[in-house]
């Protein structure tokens, strides 16, 4: 188990060095400069700030840098923040995008589980059609659309009611997370709602229920010792990524509800090619990915004993 | 079957509902370590006199020597003060120099007894020099020290040629600071009014290790506000400055820029919510929406002028004057404005020097009017004829069209594609590309036309003037006329305002009869703002809004 845990983690270590690679290439194969705004500054200005940077030095030790600096723990300043380093952007954003998204998860997961479960056993009856329509609905609606369109909804209640009963955006109480991490979340539960209907649907028919069935469990305990606990794999497989990507890829939730998570520094560092801040995010989502694999994986084997772990 | 497994869900959903109530009380818990303050006020408190309101970024930058950027500039400007300040009528008023003496060779100013910083110790001369040597220190890479060249030595000190020490401005005592410029300067009164030239205190820079101006308490204030609480990317609150010496002249106690997001259909719900006091860079959509509310629209010029800008390096077509005449003849900059970007604060550029610009007495555009350039597609059809006869062609090649990937670009290049094709039968192709790569194509000149756009960097025309002067970098058509030089110095180096102004005409003339530029627009914003919120400053040039002689009046 210990040995299990140790290799993946060193096959972890390659894949983010790799992510780290592939990164620092990409961003310096795509044209435009990182220090240049709308106005373009004179020769000895634009040389100053590269020297300031060290982007004036050979492309093959900026990447020597990076690395080194990453190994220490360091992704150094941001170019556009200019006076924040990258580690206390990802210190100090990180956190709101991992509670909203944890949030969002918990309501996704559950949501999932229990619709899933619900639609499966009503199949092809009202509750499985109105629930998959909204499931269809989750999945295809963009969650811009969806974002606005429950912020003008908060507007319009607040309106009616003529107070606020629930703030419109921002951040701070947990008010103001309510809205935004059922948006956050809506797509994973609807995601996991497909999932496990189609699981249970196929362990409902299988020889092992009608075996339980034979010997004569209540089929309470059928539903929740081998149906549930069997069908719930997939949707655990698929947790790993999922918790990775929600908690910090809620670029266009943050951005209506002015929260300040870490996504909104993960797009705009990309738009205004923030080398450090690129770096530091993309390291960081990657490395917290591939820890949410190997957590899931380890996970699975103590959810389902046939699997084992070496 | 399926009803106990129904019941059994019904507790297994009762128990993760359960579960998540907890979750809930743990996460609520968790933000309030996230933010330490209170729950934002509505938009207008009177008892406080808050008003609570939202900006579209972060300001990246709050030290005054690297500074660069909108929301820095604006912030600066409530919890900085330099020599010279805007007062409330938007006219240069006294800051923390009460009165000075500009020269031919150089400037004074006497610094009044009671500026004090926040910590209570008085702002001094030393605070400036000491500020101007680090924005000109190449090992700073001030991206504005170039505003520092008229100052004698500021540019062969930040390209590293003489040592700091060199720049021509020195503290006589405490009270006094000389200035000894490079050349004779039309303008220092306006320059000393941005925000390079704003004052440091060098015992506090260096104890903050390389982190001043990195949070609220990294940084020294002297303005009539002091940030009280900055939560990067989520708020930042300004509250009075009790140590400002001028602070009976601001009447607001509090200022809570309780939001940051670049969604302006966010910030207008906050607004209809009650939550914010006003909303700035409103986009066109918006406008359905606002005068179905009735909420009173306002607009102010942002200071900058949009044009297209031609190629002339060898081997476009662009370098042919009919051609470029034909383009200008057949562009139609108010169908542009009215029909197509149609955002009410958007009005039809007609020279490079935007309509807000001073003259002598009054506008300078008043005084002096550009040539009239009349949209006629006849006479531009019979341009590019002449055009095709010069090139020996009959059939001319795509034109390519570089702009950005945003709005109002994007609607702008497929509006000019169709309508060139139109009545010219110009074949255009669009090259879009993001910010950053849009910015690196025009400078290596890979576009024959493309849409840019300037703006001040202080008040006085030659901001704009030099723009297509041979030697600036930001000339990306690479346009050289060497009568336009020489009007660009005289512009420089006189001190005459009558042969200044008349050097602006003429660069004026030549751009509009040379056909260099194509104009397009003059971007405003559109706002809303609470009609109980009076006196708040929008300008084109410096900070775009400023709250510091904002005050609240009962009623609307």
């Amino acid at each position: 188990m210990l040995v299990y845990i140790l290799k993946r983690l060193v096959q972890g270590a390659i894949t983010v060095w790799f992510i780290a690679t592939a990164t620092f290439v990409a961003m310096h194969a795509v044209p435009g400069d990182p220090l240049r705004g709308d106005k373009l500054a004179n020769e000895e200005i634009r040389a100053n700030l590269k020297a300031r940077y060290g982007l004036d030095r050979p492309l093959l030790e900026q990447y020597e840098l990076y690395i080194g600096g990453m190994l220490r723990g360091d992704f150094g300043l941001s170019y556009t923040q200019e006076n924040r380093r990258v580690n206390d952007i990802i210190r100090e954003n990180f956190p709101v995008s991992a509670t909203l998204g944890i949030l969002a998860l918990a309501v996704a997961t559950l949501g999932g589980i229990l619709w899933g479960a619900l639609t499966a056993l009503y199949r092809n009856r009202l509750p499985d059609v109105v629930i998959m329509f909204f499931v269809i609905v989750g999945i295809s609606v963009p969650s811009f659309v969806i974002a606005a369109l429950s912020q003008l909804g908060l507007v319009t209640l607040n309106s009616m009611f003529g107070r606020s009963l629930l703030p419109v955006a921002g951040w701070g109480t947990l008010w103001h997370m309510l809205v935004p991490s059922l948006v956050l979340g809506l797509s994973t539960m609807a995601y996991l709602t497909r999932l496990m209907r189609a699981s249970m649907l196929e362990i409902t028919s299988s020889d092992f229920v009608r075996t339980a069935r034979a010997k004569g469990l209540t089929p309470t305990q059928i539903f929740l010792k081998h149906q549930l606990r069997n069908a719930i794999l997939p949707v655990v497989t698929v947790l790993g990524p999922q918790i990775a990507l929600i908690t910090t890829g809620g670029f266009v939730v943050e951005l209506v509800f002015a929260i300040p998570g870490l996504g909104r520094y993960f797009v705009d560092a990309v738009q205004q090619l923030d080398y450090t801040v690129i770096m530091g995010t993309t390291v960081f989502y990657g490395a917290f990915l591939v820890l949410m694999v190997i957590f899931v994986d380890i996970l699975y084997g103590f959810i389902d004993p046939r699997v084992t772990l070496e | 079957m399926s009803r106990a497994a129904l019941r059994q869900l019904l507790v297994l959903g009762g128990g993760g509902v359960l579960g998540l109530v907890l979750l809930l009380n743990l996460l609520g818990w968790a933000s309030s370590l996230t933010n330490n303050g209170a729950a934002p006020l509505p938009a207008v408190d009177f008892a406080s006199r808050t008003i609570t309101t939202s900006i579209r970024d972060e300001p990246p930058n709050l030290d005054s020597t690297r500074m660069k950027d909108q929301y820095s500039i604006m912030i600066a400007d409530h919890v900085l003060e330099g020599l010279l300040r805007y007062g409330p009528s938007g006219d240069l008023q006294p800051g923390v120099a009460e009165r000075w003496d500009v020269r031919t060779t150089g400037a004074t100013f006497w610094l009044r007894a009671d500026a004090r910083w926040s910590d209570g110790k008085p702002v001094t001369a030393h605070d400036f020099v000491f500020a101007w040597r680090t924005a000109v220190d190449p090992k700073t890479a001030s991206p504005y020290a170039f505003i520092l060249y008229p100052v004698k030595n500021g540019e062969a000190i930040n390209r590293g040629q003489r040592p700091v020490e060199d720049l021509g401005v020195r503290a006589v005592g405490d009270r006094v600071l000389e200035v000894e410029f490079e050349n004779p300067i039309a303008f220092f009164d306006k320059l000393v009014a941005s925000q390079t030239y704003l004052p440091v205190r060098e015992d506090f820079y260096r104890s903050r290790n390389g982190r001043y101006a990195a949070d609220a308490d990294d940084l020294l204030y002297n303005g009539p506000f002091k940030i009280t609480r900055w939560v990067h990317g989520a708020s930042l609150r300004m509250e009075k400055n009790p140590t400002y010496w001028d602070r009976g002249r601001v009447w607001l106690n509090v200022i809570d820029i309780a939001y940051i997001t670049r969604d302006a259909v966010a910030r207008l719900n906050l607004f209809q919510d009650g939550r914010v006091v006003d909303v700035d860079y409103l986009p066109g959509e918006a406008l359905d929406g606002i005068l179905r509310h009735r909420w009173p629209l306002h607009r102010y010029n942002d200071g900058s002028i949009w044009f297209l800008e031609l190629n002339f390096r060898p081997g476009h077509v662009t370098t042919n004057y009919h051609f470029r005449r034909a383009l200008q003849l057949a562009n139609d900059p108010a169908e542009l404005v009215y029909k197509v970007l149609k955002t009410p604060s958007y009005t039809v550029a007609e020279s490079l020097f935007p309509s807000f610009l001073k003259g002598e007495h009054g506008l300078f555009r008043q005084e002096y009017p550009p040539p009239p350039v009349k949209t006629d597609v006849a006479a531009a059809r019979a341009e590019l004829e002449l055009a095709k006869r010069d090139l020996g062609v009959t059939e001319l090649p795509p034109l390519v069209l570089l702009v950005d990937d945003q709005e109002p670009a994007i609607s702008y290049s497929e509006y000019t594609q169709e309508y060139l094709r139109r009545t010219l039968g110009l074949d255009v192709r669009i090259d879009r590309q993001n910010f950053k790569q849009r910015l690196a194509k025009q400078e290596e000149g890979d576009f024959d036309i493309t849409l840019f756009g300037w703006s001040a960097d202080y008040d006085d025309l030659l901001s704009f003037a030099d723009l297509f002067a041979s030697w600036n970098a930001n000339n990306n058509g690479a346009y050289k006329n060497p009568q336009l030089d020489a009007q660009v110095r005289i512009a420089q180096q006189s001190l005459d305002p009558h042969v200044r102004f008349a050097a602006f005409a003429e660069i004026q003339r030549i751009l509009i009869e040379d056909a260099v530029i194509i104009m397009s627009y003059e971007r405003g914003v559109m706002y809303v703002q609470d009609a109980r919120l009076k006196g708040v400053g929008r300008r084109s040039i410096g900070a775009s809004t400023d709250y510091v002689y904002a005050y609240l009046t009962e009623g609307r």
